[in-house]
């Protein structure tokens, strides 16, 4: 295990050096303490390695990331894991705003709640919050997966594209062109393969979990719609 | 009967034959008009001033002979690798997607022959354009599209963009019809349908969060690259400090003449300001905050040639951008193509259906058939001529001032044509010491 002190050895070390690994290292677990709340903490990683955060985070913790398992023994502030491509990021506590916003691939759990516009834009993510989520989630969302374990907030997958949005609890409102779908067996599937892989299994069932989608309706601009924008 | 003179038939200016036929237009079709370019309206702009020249008071320099320097350092505030031009006149961020693959070629062929950038647009990285462009900036623009940390690494400067300057507050519509399925496939979305880009970034709001953002990505990079904020003219003087205080390493401060692939025209002509009122504010800012030179400014919307340049860099800008000058370079509303534009319904010089795909110059479109016709490597030489002709241009001038580098130019050797030209620039009236605004007047 590599432990890294943020607070003594600074930011711009922090991110240079995992910058420095590769698929070549035997440096493949490591520890960052001392966060206090910094931003941009362990940004562009690109390597197989497993990435452990002692405390909260403040904005973009792992935006970007790339193959890294990076865990957050805490909160995370706006903006975590935006724009992923690949690779797991865990948050043990709550999210704030845009969590996993534009991610493109990869897995962004939540063990708390996350604030408004989760996976905003979202364009391949999958995202698993345990908890709620807050207002204008999955906003121009295309593609990738959101599981709710909890409620919604309002507008929920307004102008959505093809993401797919699952929420157990209520939905306070659907935004422009969001309608619940039907949940067909290959949805279950799907599901409890997310759960599974968002820690959440032993929390929810597939069965208890509603399906939100685009109703594909606003996909080309129409006038008589222009009351829905 | 009495053969009284009858009143002739009077046009109304308020509701002139283009009026109505907006009126008509938008009675038939219930939609608003969407088109390409920049602002067709007379606007104030570098036409009204003019350079005084050297005289007892000023010495010039020998055409030819003696030396007049272009080249522009960009991104020296904060990157450990700046960017070092040979020419002040930069390509501006145009979308694969709203240009075809040959036309983003060609660009970069024709910068890099030149000894100057080009730039991605909304929709990512294509290689056609980093083959071939020598330095490449790579826009940060709300809707991500094609975002990912390989292309910010190889791209030689990041510009996020927070507006531009034929829809300040707006974002953008690529319309079906141009989706093939390889811009399909860049932009993660089903083919034919509309592409919207939002008005804002997903991930921030407001300068502070965009001074973390700055920081996110100067980390994501190793602080290797410089970083631009790009704004619309609207309030140039705030948004150019903000930008400053926000981190940025170069300002770009785009006028309402620069145009759009895709934009309502109501929202070109009405909203923001001609880029000669920008300038000075945006110059002001920089200089308040003693920034101006560290923090670059590159000035962008309606550069048509060495002159509009001269004069740019004499109000204190480092560098322009061009990029409709650019694709008319390339071919674009050429004559030559008459009869297919007719066909269009439209005519050289006035074609602005840009979003429509059916561009018979190859530029604007996404259809293989058409953007076949098209000669990267032609369009290419081309651009690089144009640049180099700019660049000679703007020499003239500077060397008329007595200026060993075009930096050199400045206010005081301007004047303005008229009112409004002066009390926007800031230089006095031709013929007067008078700059309306200035000392109380």
């Amino acid at each position: 295990m590599q432990v890294f002190d943020l607070e003594a050895q600074g930011l711009r070390a922090l991110n240079a050096t995992l910058h420095g690994l590769s698929g070549q290292t035997n440096e493949t677990a490591w520890e960052i303490v001392n966060p206090r709340g910094s931003h941009a903490i362990a940004v562009g990683v690109d390597a197989p390695v497993d990435i452990t955060v002692r405390g909260s985070t403040g904005y973009y913790c792992a935006g970007m990331n790339k193959q890294a398992t990076i865990r957050v023994k805490g909160s995370a502030g706006p903006g975590v894991a935006e724009n992923m491509m690949s690779g797991t990021v865990i948050i043990d506590g709550d999210a704030s705003q845009y969590a996993g916003a534009t991610g493109r691939g990869g897995l962004l759990v939540i063990k708390g709640n996350a604030s408004s516009r989760c996976g905003i834009s979202m364009k391949g993510i999958d995202i698993v919050v345990h908890g709620n989520i807050g207002h204008m989630s999955a906003f121009m969302a295309q593609s990738g997966s959101l599981v709710v374990l909890g409620n919604a907030g309002e507008a929920l997958g307004d102008s959505l594209y093809e993401a797919r949005l699952f929420v157990r609890g209520s939905v306070k409102s659907l935004g422009a062109d969001c309608i619940e779908k039907e949940m067909r067996p290959e949805h279950l599937l799907l599901l409890a393969d997310l759960l599974k892989r968002g820690e959440a299994d032993h929390l929810a069932k597939p069965g208890e979990f509603r399906r939100y989608g685009s109703a594909r309706k606003l996909y080309t601009f129409n006038i008589d719609n222009a009351a829905a924008y | 009967m009495t053969d009284f003179p009858h009143t002739p038939p009077r046009q109304s200016w308020t509701f002139s034959n283009d009026v109505n036929a907006e009126i008509r237009r938008a009675a038939a079709t219930g939609i608003y008009d969407i088109r390409g370019g920049g602002s067709k309206r007379r606007l104030p702009h570098f036409d009204d001033l003019l350079f005084l020249g050297a005289s007892i008071s000023r010495y010039p320099l020998e055409g030819y002979r003696e030396k007049c320097a272009t080249d522009v350092w960009l991104g020296t505030r904060h990157a450990r690798t700046p960017i070092h031009l040979d020419i002040p006149v930069t390509i501006a961020g145009m979308s694969f997607g709203a240009l075809s693959g040959p036309a983003k070629e060609a660009l970069g062929r024709g910068a890099t022959e030149a000894g100057t950038s080009t730039t991605t647009g909304d929709g990512g990285m294509t290689e056609e354009e980093r083959g071939h462009s020598r330095t490449l900036v790579y826009q940060y623009l709300p809707s991500r599209y094609g975002m990912n940390p390989d292309d910010l690494r190889r791209a030689d400067a990041i510009e996020i963009v927070v507006g531009q300057g034929a829809k300040p507050g707006g974002g953008g519509m690529l319309l079906g019809q141009k989706i093939s399925d390889r811009v399909a496939a860049m932009r993660n979305l089903p083919k034919g349908i509309d592409q919207r880009s939002a008005c804002r970034h997903p991930d921030w709001t407001g300068p502070d969060d965009l001074e973390i953002k700055i920081l996110e990505l100067r980390e994501i990079t190793d602080w290797d690259k410089p970083i631009y904020v790009k704004i619309g003219g609207a309030r140039p003087y705030y948004d150019t400090a903000l930008a400053v205080k926000a981190g940025a390493d170069v300002v770009v401060l785009d006028g309402m003449q620069g145009g759009t692939a895709a934009t309502q025209d109501v929202f070109i002509e009405n909203v923001g300001m001609p880029i000669l009122a920008c300038i000075p504010q945006a110059v002001k800012a920089l200089q308040d905050l003693g920034m101006h030179r560290e923090v670059q400014l590159i000035v962008s919307g309606g550069i048509r040639s060495g002159a509009d340049v001269a004069k740019a860099l004499a109000l204190g800008a480092d560098a322009v951008a061009i990029g409709t000058a650019a694709l008319i370079a390339l071919g674009d509303n050429d004559p030559a193509l008459e009869a297919e534009y007719n066909k269009l319904g439209t005519t050289a010089g006035a074609y602005d259906d840009w979003h429509e795909g059916r561009d018979p110059a190859g530029i604007t479109t996404q259809d293989p058939a058409l953007y076949g016709r098209f000669d990267p490597v032609l369009g290419g030489r081309r651009l690089k001529n144009y640049l180099k002709v700019m660049t000679l241009e703007a020499q003239t001038i500077a060397r008329a001032c007595g200026k060993s580098h075009l930096h050199n130019l400045e206010p005081e050797d301007l004047c303005a044509l008229t009112l409004e030209a002066a009390a926007m620039a800031g230089v006095p009236l031709a013929g007067t010491n008078w700059i309306p605004g200035r000392n109380g007047f």
